[in-house]
This record gives structure tokens, C-alpha cells and sequence, in this order.
């Protein structure tokens, strides 16, 4: 059945404060195995302009993407999401994430599509600062399989 | 913001310095942890082969994560990364075995834009296939 075309365009208010801490950036960089001391040692990330540890570009996922989650889980959605696969993923900074932002995410619907009969759907994530400025938008489409035929 | 490599110094076709990032069942559970990812696709074999894959896959975001280490390696400060984008085109298969798979990710410049940015273009592959497609990084240059 296709998706409720009335979602889109629709945003959502925004998440709790997501605290980003030196010791979560320090476990997410050790985890994809990067060295670069901008994400572990403050004074490297000092030396580079920055005033704490950064977090690597592809960190602010797990915000935005559980955000996204509580969008697409909506029932009256209707997304199958056990058949769901993450097909693209952008992301559009104004600044790097770094430890100590309190980071807050807007999802909106951006597109519902359907293809082949598969679901398609893109959500756009605005994360802001505590000071309200822009930091990264995080552009997520997801694509929910077609039910095999009976 | 200080990146090592200067605007003028990079030409389109300009190719970073290729690398290859080896991926384990082990590297998986602690991307799962760090992430929060816990989707059994990524660490459980049994059921990742009821849901019609060949194997443990590895987190697409994981992928994206080891593929930009190209472009911040190559620019020193990760924050010169102003935009990166991929589409998923084919899963990594890691076997459960002491190896893994390893993902081999080469990049070259693919534009010179205004403000001192360029648009890099990534390929990733492992065994023998592309599991990254459209895969752009704009990053600003010194």
C-alpha cells in the first residue's frame, strides 16, 4: 500500500538535548579506527582552531538518525520498518560537532516516494546548537523493501 | 580551521592517498556500541541469512565513516569537511573469520569550486565490488 503522501513537507518539533561528550567521541573515533588526534587529545583540536575535541563528520548520525527513527516509526506513517534499508545518506555542515554541544534535532519528511514498489522516503534532520546556530543537516532516505508476494 | 593541503596545490584529477580499512565481526560489535547501531544485520549470522543476506553485513554508516578517513587524512583538520554524501550500493560481507573484509577506498579531486573548496569523489570497494555510490565530499582547502 503506498505511503500517505500528506507527510510530506510535514516537520516535527524538535528531540531533547543530545550532551555530546569528550569520552562518546573519543569511543566512536577508537571504533572506526582513526587516529586523527583532533577527536581524542583537546590540545591537538586546539591547535587545529577548535576550542574541544571534534567529533569525526559521520558522528552526528546517531542523532539525527534516532530522531528520524521516532519519524518513520510513526503509525499512522505507515512504513513497513522490519523491511526497511538505509539507501543514502548526506550531511551539509556549517561547523564540525564537538564535545560539550547540546544538540537538538528537527526532522522534516522531504520526499515519499514509490518505486517498483518499493517505499522511499527522505528525511531531512536540522541539528542546532543550544545557542540556536546551525550545525549540520543531515539528509537520511530510507527505502522500505516490497512485500514478497504470498 | 587549518588544513595542510592548499587550494592551489590540488588540481581536478589530483588522486588522495588510497587506503584499505580491514573490517571484523570484533570491529562490528564496537561500531554497534559506539553508534548505538544494534541492528542484528550487523552481528548476528543467523539471522542476518533469514532476512535474505549472504552474511553479517557491516553498517553502511560504518562504510561511509572509514571511507571520509581518506579526505581527513588527506586534509588534517576534519572540519574542512563542509558536505559527504554516499548511497549504499552493495553491502560489505564480513565472514567470521580472523580476516574480515577489508574495505579499499581511492579518491580524486573531481571539481575546484568557489571559497577555496573542492569536490572530491570517493570509490569504495570490497571484494571485487562497489559498495559505495555517488560518494562526494566538498571540502575548503588553505
Amino acid at each position: 500500500m503506498a505511503l500517505d503522501q500528506s507527510f510530506v513537507g510535514r516537520s516535527y518539533p524538535p528531540t531533547e538535548p543530545y550532551e555530546v561528550g569528550r569520552e562518546k567521541i573519543r569511543e566512536f573515533a577508537e571504533a572506526v579506527g582513526d587516529p586523527n588526534p583532533a577527536y581524542t587529545d583537546p590540545e591537538a583540536a586546539k591547535a587545529l582552531g577548535h576550542t574541544d575535541l571534534i567529533a569525526p563528520p559521520t558522528f552526528v548520525f546517531a542523532i539525527t538518525f534516532k530522531a528520524a527513527g521516532d519519524v518513520v516509526a510513526d503509525p499512522q506513517l505507515g512504513l513497513d520498518y522490519s523491511r526497511v534499508v538505509h539507501r543514502d545518506q548526506k550531511f551539509a555542515f556549517s561547523r564540525p560537532v564537538r564535545a560539550g554541544d547540546r544538540l537538538t534535532v528537527t526532522s522534516t519528511i522531504v520526499e515519499i516516494k514509490s518505486l517498483a514498489g518499493n517505499d522511499v522516503i527522505d528525511v531531512r534532520g536540522d541539528v542546532h546548537d543550544e545557542a540556536g546556530e546551525h550545525v549540520v543537516t543531515a539528509w537520511t532516505k530510507l527505502v522500505a523493501r516490497a512485500a514478497e508476494e504470498a | 580551521m587549518t588544513a595542510k593541503i592548499g587550494y592551489d596545490d590540488v588540481e581536478v584529477g589530483t588522486e588522495l592517498p588510497a587506503q584499505s580499512f580491514p573490517v571484523t565481526r570484533a570491529t562490528l560489535v564496537q561500531y554497534a556500541g559506539a553508534s548505538g547501531d544494534f541492528n542484528p544485520i550487523h552481528w548476528n549470522e543467523k539471522f542476518a541469512k533469514e532476512v535474505g543476506l549472504p552474511d553479517v553485513i557491516a553498517h553502511g554508516m560504518f562504510t561511509m565513516a572509514e571511507a571520509v578517513r581518506v579526505v581527513t587524512d588527506w586534509v588534517g583538520d576534519p572540519a574542512a569537511v563542509v558536505e559527504y554524501g554516499v548511497r549504499f550500493t552493495k553491502p560489505v560481507v564480513v565472514p567470521n573469520d580472523d580476516e574480515g573484509a577489508l574495505i579499499e577506498v581511492s579518491a580524486k579531486v573531481a571539481a575546484k569550486l568557489d571559497d577555496h573548496q573542492v569536490r572530491v569523489d570517493l570509490t569504495a570497494t570490497s571484494a571485487g565490488q562497489k559498495v559505495l555510490g555517488l560518494s562526494r565530499a566538498v571540502v575548503r582547502l588553505a
